[in-house]
C-alpha cells in the first residue's frame, strides 16, 4: 500500500486533476469518518437521554424490579436478570449444538456435497428474520413444547427453575428460540476456525496413533478454541440485544420469578413493548434501560474482538 | 493375537469411544438443521394457502374485522419504500468508507479506529438503532414537524446497514490484485480514476453480493422499525407519505401474529410468506454465484 502512495507522489499532474484527486480522497475520508460520529452518537444520545432517570435512580434502578409509571417507580432488575438468564441459558445449549455441528460439516463422516448442504441450511436459517422465527414460535413451537413444560412441571418442580404452573408464553420458549438463532453464528464461526487449523497437526497426531476423536479433543479443538470463544461471545452479544421473537414468545411481564416457565422480561422486549406509548420519566427510565443493554452488548463485543486479535492462529 | 492386532477391532474402547462421538456430531448436525426445515415447511404450508391476488393490492383492515383481514399492499410497499432509503443512505456512505479503508489508509491508527468501530457498530442490538433515531429525529420532529415516518424507519435501517457495507466493501477491494493498480497508476491515470474505472469494477460482484445480502437482511428487520415507522393500514400514494407513519411486512407480521383474531394471523402467515420466499431466494442466488465466480476463476 505504501510504496503505491509513494510512486503517486512523485508525479506530475495539472492542478485540476490533483483537486479532484484531493476532493476524492477526502470525501470517503469523511464518509469512513461517519462510522465514528454514529457509533459516538449512539452512545451519547442514549446515555443523555437517560441522564434524568439515572440522577434519580442512580445504580438502585439495576437492583429493583418495581415499573410503575403511575408512581413514577422504576426498576429494570426483572428484564436485566431475564437479559442475561435467556442470553447465558440459550448460549450454554448452542455451544456443543454448535460445535458439534461444526466437527460434523469440517470432518469427512459423510460425502461432502451432504456436508456442504448441511452447512448451506444452517448459514439459511441466519437469514430467516427474527419477526418469523417469533411467529412461528407462537403458533407451532409452543404448541408443541405445552406438554412437555407440564411434565417438567410435574417431575422436576422441586427445582426453583422450573417450579411455577407453566404459562403459554414463558422465558424457556424464549430460550428455544435463542438457541435457533444462534445456532448459525455458533456453527459458522466455529467451523471457519476448525477449517484454518493446519492438515499437518492432524495428521501428526494420526501418526503417532490417536483415534479420530482424541484428535479432535485433543489437537483440533484446543487449537481452534480462540476463533470459537470469538463466536461465543458474539453469539451472547446477538442473544442479549435480540429483540423480535423474545418479545413475541417470553410473555413479558414484569414480576419477577426464579422460574423459566413464567412469563419474563428482557431488555429489548421491555423497549419493543413500552417505548410507542411511553411518555414523562417513564422515557427517561426507557432510554436508562437501553444504555445497560447498550453497555453489555459494547463490553460483550470489544471483548470478542480482543479475543480474535489476541489469539488468532498463527500458523 | 499378535495377528489380530493388525485388524479393526469393533470393541477396542477408542473405536467404541469414536462411533459414539461421530453419531453425537451427527445427531448435533440433525438438530441443527430442523428448524429451518421446519420453519420454512410451515411457512410454505401455512403462508403458501393465503396467497391470492387480493392480497398484493388490497389494504388490510383493522383487527376486529374477523371476517376480512384485507391485504398487505401498504405493508409490501412500505418495505419496499423504507429498504429503498435505508439503502440510498447506507450504500454512498459504506462504499465511500469502504474505498479509504481498503485504498487510502495505511494501516494507522485511525484506520484501525474505523475498522474497529465498523465490527463495534455490527454488534449493537438492533432496537438500539431504533432508540437512537427515536431520540434523534422522532422525539424532536426534527423532519418538518413529522414525528413517526417512514424517512425515520429508513434512517434506522441504514444505521445497520452501513457496517454491512462498508466490510463487503473493504473486502471486496482487498482482494482486487496489486498489479492492476499499478497498471493503471503506470500508464498516468490518477487516482480516484484508479479507483473508479479499475478496482471497483473488478470488485463489482463480491461488493454487490455482499450489499444485496445486506438489503435482504435489513428487509426483514423489525426492532428499529416499531417505534421510528410504527404502521399503518392505508395505501402509500405520494411522495409526502414519507413523512408519515409507514406500514412494512415485519412490522405486520409482529402487530398481527399478536392478535387474538384467525383473520389477522393468517395475514401474518401470508406476509412471512413473501418475506421468507424473496430472503431466501436472494441468499440462495448470491451462494450459487458465489460458487460459480470461484469455479470460474481457478480455470
Amino acid at each position: 500500500m505504501e510504496e503505491k502512495l509513494t510512486l503517486f507522489k512523485n508525479r506530475k499532474r495539472f492542478g485540476i486533476e490533483k483537486n479532484i484527486d484531493l476532493i476524492f480522497k477526502n470525501t470517503t475520508l469523511t464518509l469512513s469518518s461517519l462510522v465514528g460520529i454514529v457509533l459516538f452518537g449512539i452512545i451519547l444520545v442514549v446515555f443523555f437521554q437517560s441522564f434524568e432517570s439515572f440522577s434519580r435512580y442512580g445504580l438502585k434502578f439495576l437492583v429493583t424490579s418495581e415499573w410503575n409509571p403511575v408512581k413514577d417507580e422504576y426498576g429494570a432488575f426483572t428484564a436485566i436478570y431475564g437479559t442475561l438468564v435467556t442470553s447465558l441459558l440459550s448460549l450454554l445449549i448452542t455451544i456443543p449444538l454448535g460445535v458439534g455441528t461444526a466437527i460434523f460439516i469440517t470432518e469427512d463422516f459423510v460425502p461432502k456435497f451432504v456436508r456442504e448442504i448441511v452447512g448451506s441450511f444452517v448459514e439459511l436459517l441466519a437469514a430467516i428474520p427474527s419477526v418469523v422465527l417469533g411467529l412461528w414460535a407462537i403458533f407451532v413451537m409452543e404448541p408443541f413444547f405445552r406438554e412437555f413444560f407440564v411434565f417438567l412441571h410435574k417431575f422436576f418442580g422441586w427445582i426453583s427453575l422450573f417450579s411455577s404452573e407453566p404459562a403459554g408464553r414463558n422465558s424457556l420458549l424464549a430460550i428455544i428460540i435463542l438457541v435457533v438463532m444462534l445456532l448459525p453464528i455458533v456453527t459458522s464461526i466455529a467451523r471457519d476456525s476448525l477449517n484454518q487449523v493446519p492438515k499437518k497437526l492432524r495428521n501428526a497426531s494420526y501418526g503417532i496413533g490417536a483415534s479420530r476423536w482424541k484428535t479432535i479433543f485433543s489437537v483440533i479443538l484446543p487449537a481452534a478454541l480462540s476463533g470459537i470463544m470469538a463466536g461465543v461471545l458474539l453469539a451472547l452479544g446477538r442473544a442479549m440485544g435480540e429483540t423480535m421473537a423474545v418479545t413475541m414468545i417470553i410473555g413479558n411481564s414484569n414480576a419477577f420469578s426464579w422460574s423459566l416457565l413464567s412469563p419474563g422480561y428482557t431488555i429489548s422486549s421491555m423497549l419493543a413493548n413500552q417505548f410507542g406509548e411511553a411518555d414523562g420519566s417513564q422515557v427517561s427510565s426507557l432510554f436508562y434501560a437501553a444504555f445497560v443493554l447498550m453497555i453489555l452488548s459494547l463490553v460483550v463485543n470489544i471483548f470478542a474482538q480482543w479475543l480474535v486479535k489476541k489469539f488468532s492462529l498463527k500458523y | 493375537m499378535i495377528m489380530n492386532s493388525l485388524y479393526y477391532q469393533k470393541k477396542l474402547s477408542r473405536n467404541v469411544g469414536d462411533k459414539f462421538f461421530t453419531s453425537l456430531s451427527v445427531f448435533c448436525a440433525l438438530i441443527a438443521i430442523l428448524p429451518l426445515i421446519f420453519v420454512v415447511t410451515y411457512i410454505l404450508i401455512k403462508g403458501g394457502a393465503q396467497i391470492t391476488p387480493e392480497l398484493f393490492t388490497l389494504e388490510p383492515n383493522p383487527p376486529g374485522d374477523d371476517l376480512d383481514a384485507g391485504g398487505i399492499n401498504p405493508a409490501l410497499i412500505g418495505t419496499l419504500v423504507i429498504t429503498t432509503i435505508a439503502s440510498i443512505i447506507s450504500i454512498p456512505v459504506g462504499v465511500g468508507g469502504g474505498i479509504y479503508l481498503a485504498e487510502y489508509s495505511n494501516g494507522g491508527p485511525f484506520s484501525k479506529f474505523i475498522r474497529f468501530g465498523v465490527n463495534v457498530l455490527a454488534g449493537v442490538p438492533s432496537i438500539i438503532a431504533g432508540v437512537f433515531i427515536y431520540a434523534l429525529i422522532v422525539s424532536t420532529k426534527i423532519l418538518f414537524g413529522s414525528m413517526y415516518s417512514g424517512l425515520a424507519g429508513g434512517m434506522a435501517l441504514s444505521i445497520l446497514m452501513l457496517p454491512t457495507v462498508i466490510k463487503t466493501t473493504d473486502e471486496g477491494l482487498k482482494l482486487v490484485p496489486n498489479e492492476l493498480r499499478y497498471a493503471s497508476l503506470g500508464i498516468g491515470a490518477s487516482m480516484y480514476t484508479t479507483i473508479l474505472k479499475i478496482t471497483l469494477p473488478t470488485a463489482f460482484r463480491s461488493i454487490a453480493t455482499g450489499v444485496v445480502l445486506g438489503i435482504a437482511r435489513a428487509a426483514g428487520e423489525t426492532a428499529p422499525l416499531i417505534f421510528t415507522a410504527l404502521f399503518s393500514y392505508y395505501y402509500i400514494v405520494g411522495f409526502e407519505d414519507l413523512f408519515y407513519e409507514m406500514g412494512s411486512l415485519a412490522v405486520l407480521i409482529y402487530n398481527f401474529a399478536l392478535e387474538p383474531y384467525d383473520a389477522q394471523n393468517k395475514l401474518a402467515w401470508a406476509a412471512s410468506f413473501i418475506l421468507v420466499i424473496s430472503i431466501l431466494t436472494v441468499n440462495i442466488f448470491s451462494r450459487i454465484l458465489a460458487a460459480f465466480t470461484e469455479k470460474t476463476k481457478r480455470v
